[in-house]
């Protein structure tokens, strides 16, 4: 039998080993993209993949973690797993990070192919293959679990469509977009080391581990094993910093400023699963305040100070994204709950336990500033009076979500900072956001704002019912309270043969 | 050295079980976590994962690559070669 | 640099400018420590609409429902345009007292701080 090839030297062979350098044309005409950012590379070759995995280990592993993957997807369609959920209200959180997240693997997909062709160094540009063809594969295992629940319940009949125009899809759409239409170093910064390494955590394991406890079988599946290739990613983010960092001290400014952006830019983006984790979860893990101190206080706090060797330091407005974790979960609840009728899953009242439950967890913040919100909200539902806000909602210029983050020193006063540009103004939900828009404008201005396309007639009409139409979703069916839903009572209706079932044997 | 946490997640499965062992074995100053479908596992400053340590659990060889089958997330720099799987903070 | 961009002098297009919404321009309201209302609200108003109309009949469509509205002295209430203090005159013109496309108006009812002083 031939002598096993070490690790290190088939890496080597695998990647440098396979590359050379165009000479008919010249590198700079070949690869285009690579320096308009700034960013000064003298030797590629100091790139390195930790886990130095080749081609042929990344196919062998792929494989046998999608036998298992569809083995459980199967499994849960053959034997109607979404039998098994705690409580129908779970799917509102899924619902929302279907339609949410699953267009961004896709896109996450295509960008690095793009990257793959266009930056200069072998190690990166493998790294980048795999990573394209792992986010093709999240894209296409999310699919297959929309097409499931798709058969069951509403609100996830036309996924991309929606993603293009549905107001809060606005909020993951444009980060991504942001993302894309930056240079290749940004792209890496943002999506491979601020998002993937930082913050995915928060987006995948607390929520997943959720879904694990909520009894939803396929996403459990899904997303760990979706989350094994990102840890991969996230290597490839950190690995993509230092070696950025080592390469030229010019560059530590620019990375900083990116660090500085996207730690924002996903922070504001978390704030979705902040209120699902917090509020969606029938049955729930951890806060999303214990689930912000384990994996951005504690592992990014560890994380900044290994970077500080270079001269990085903790995102500017970390300081404040840690003060915000005991708000933005109700905040962003409370921006669901009253504009539910025109999103594509139900928001419900909440109960005592669950009150009970958030005074528990947040017990500075909730019993003071959000319980007596939810104790009206409650009692006009139970008045036959259930409160939907009818006015539209003023947008962040930047993050896209509506405007309901409060001052740093003051959870009862919405934060409001606006900028004049060029003889408009343009407003922001934070610091944050104003601090990336002011490095950008030009960027910014184009900003496709929900709110103000409606009013500009280019939605399907002015009135709710037109617009839902334009989004292609069924008033009254995907969307409103809960309580009184189709899909309420098609889960009541299950669980009552269910329990049936059970008297008889 | 820093003696900030380093931190792995694996799934709880079966594959995992023998990698959860040999680093509780392997890492006294290790804490395990456990989660609904995970296992979290904390150590400050620096984590080893042996190759051989797996594998004698195992009953087989075991090739560190094979994490990828059951890693969930992780916290550190790595260094991976034939026979380990390291992680830490400078 | 307002952009890092390829193509060197690259610039975008504000897509709200005011042109774009026919005969309104944006206005943003906001009532201070009602957080029952999660956000401002954004409306298309014409410049031509007396402030009145705003006090008399969008404030109290879409701010009625809070159990303070009712309370409301508006002789007390205290108003800001775009940051700065301001007194309307509910007869003239928003569009004549500085009201502009994307202004911001905030205002504060004394007494009233919401549900349980909430700010809610």
């Amino acid at each position: 039998m031939a002598k096993k090839i070490p690790l290190k030297r088939k890496y080597e062979m695998m990647t440098r080993g396979l590359a050379w350098d165009t000479t008919y044309q010249d590198m700079d005409d070949v690869y285009p993209y690579d320096k308009f950012e700034g960013i000064k590379i003298h030797d590629w070759d100091a790139w390195e993949d930790p886990f130095r995995l080749t081609q042929d280990a990344y196919w062998k592993y792929q494989a046998e973690k999608e036998r298992k993957l569809y083995a459980v997807i199967d499994s849960f369609a053959q034997n109607n797993g979404q039998l098994g959920l705690s409580d129908a209200r779970y799917l509102g959180a899924l619902k929302l990070f279907l339609t949410g997240v699953s267009p961004l693997e896709y896109q996450a997909h295509r960008h690095f192919a793009h990257l793959a062709r266009n930056i200069r160094g072998t190690g990166a540009q493998v790294a980048a293959q795999m990573q394209s063809i792992d986010e093709l594969r999240h894209a296409q295992t999310q699919i297959h679990a929309i097409s499931h629940y798709n058969k069951y319940f509403d609100g996830l009949h036309d996924f991309t469509h929606m993603h293009d125009r549905v107001w809060y899809l606005s909020v993951p759409k444009s980060f991504f977009d942001d993302a894309v239409s930056a240079g290749p170093f940004e792209f890496f910064t943002a999506i491979s080391f601020s998002f993937e390494y930082v913050l995915t955590n928060l987006l995948f394991v607390p929520f997943m581990s959720g879904a694990a406890y909520n009894g939803d079988l396929a996403t459990v599946t899904f997303g760990f094993s979706a989350q094994s290739d990102e840890s991969r990613h996230m290597t490839l983010g950190l690995e993509v910093i230092k070696f950025l960092l080592e390469q030229d001290e010019a560059n530590v400014p620019i990375i900083q400023h990116w660090i500085d952006k996207w730690f924002w830019r996903g922070h504001r983006l978390l704030s979705l699963v902040g209120m699902m984790m917090d509020y969606m979860l029938p049955k729930k893990i951890m806060s999303w305040k214990d689930a912000w101190e384990m994996y951005f206080e504690e592992q990014g706090g560890a994380l900044f100070e290994d970077l500080a060797r270079y001269g990085i330091r903790p995102p500017m407005h970390a300081e404040q994204a840690n003060n915000e974790k005991h708000r933005i979960s109700h905040e962003v609840w409370a921006i669901f709950y009253q504009y539910t009728h025109a999103a594509g899953f139900h928001t419900w009242d909440i109960d005592d336990e669950h009150k009970a439950w958030l005074s528990a967890e947040y017990p500075d913040t909730f019993d003071k500033y959000y319980r007596p919100r939810l104790d009206l909200w409650k009692q006009m539902a139970a008045d036959g009076n259930r409160y939907y806000n009818m006015a539209l909602p003023q947008l962040c210029q930047v993050c896209q979500i509506p405007m309901g983050f409060t001052e740093p020193d003051d959870p009862t006063t919405i934060c409001f900072r606006s900028r004049e540009y060029q003889g408009d103004r343009y407003h922001f939900c934070s610091d944050g956001c104003q601090y990336i828009f002011d490095h950008e404008p030009e960027k910014y201005i184009q900003a496709w704002l929900p709110v103000h396309q409606i009013f500009q007639g280019n939605c399907g009409g002015a009135e709710i019912p037109d617009v839902l139409n334009w989004y292609h979703l069924n008033l009254g069916v995907d969307n409103m309270a809960y309580e009184g839903s189709a899909e309420e009572k098609i889960w009541n209706d299950w669980m009552a043969t269910r329990r049936v079932g059970a008297a008889r044997t | 050295m820093s003696t900030n946490n380093v931190s792995i997640t694996l799934q709880n499965t079966e594959d995992a079980r023998p990698i959860v062992e040999a680093i509780t074995a392997d890492n006294p100053d290790a804490t395990v976590h456990h989660y609904p479908a995970m296992v979290k596992i904390d150590c400050p400053g620096h984590l080893t994962i042996s190759a051989e340590s797996v594998g004698e659990r195992l009953g087989r060889d075991w090739d560190p690559q094979e994490l990828h089958l059951s890693v969930i997330s992780l916290s550190g720099n790595i260094d991976e070669d034939d026979d380990h799987f390291d992680l830490s903070w400078n | 640099m307002a952009v890092t961009a390829l193509k060197p002098g690259y610039t975008g297009q504000n897509l709200d400018a005011v042109e774009n919404f026919g005969p309104n321009q944006l206005v943003y309201l906001h009532w201070e420590k009602h957080l029952m209302f999660c956000a401002a609200l954004a409306f298309p108003f014409p410049p031509e609409m007396p402030f009145g109309a705003i006090v008399g009949e969008v404030l109290p469509q879409f701010y009625g429902p809070h159990p303070d509205f009712e309370k409301i002295d508006w002789s007390t209430v205290r108003w800001t345009l775009d940051g700065e203090d301001f007194v309307p005159d509910l007869e003239a013109s928003i569009g004549s007292q500085g009201v502009g496309h994307k202004s911001m108006l905030r205002f504060w009812t004394p007494g009233l701080d919401g549900l349980g002083d909430s700010g809610a």
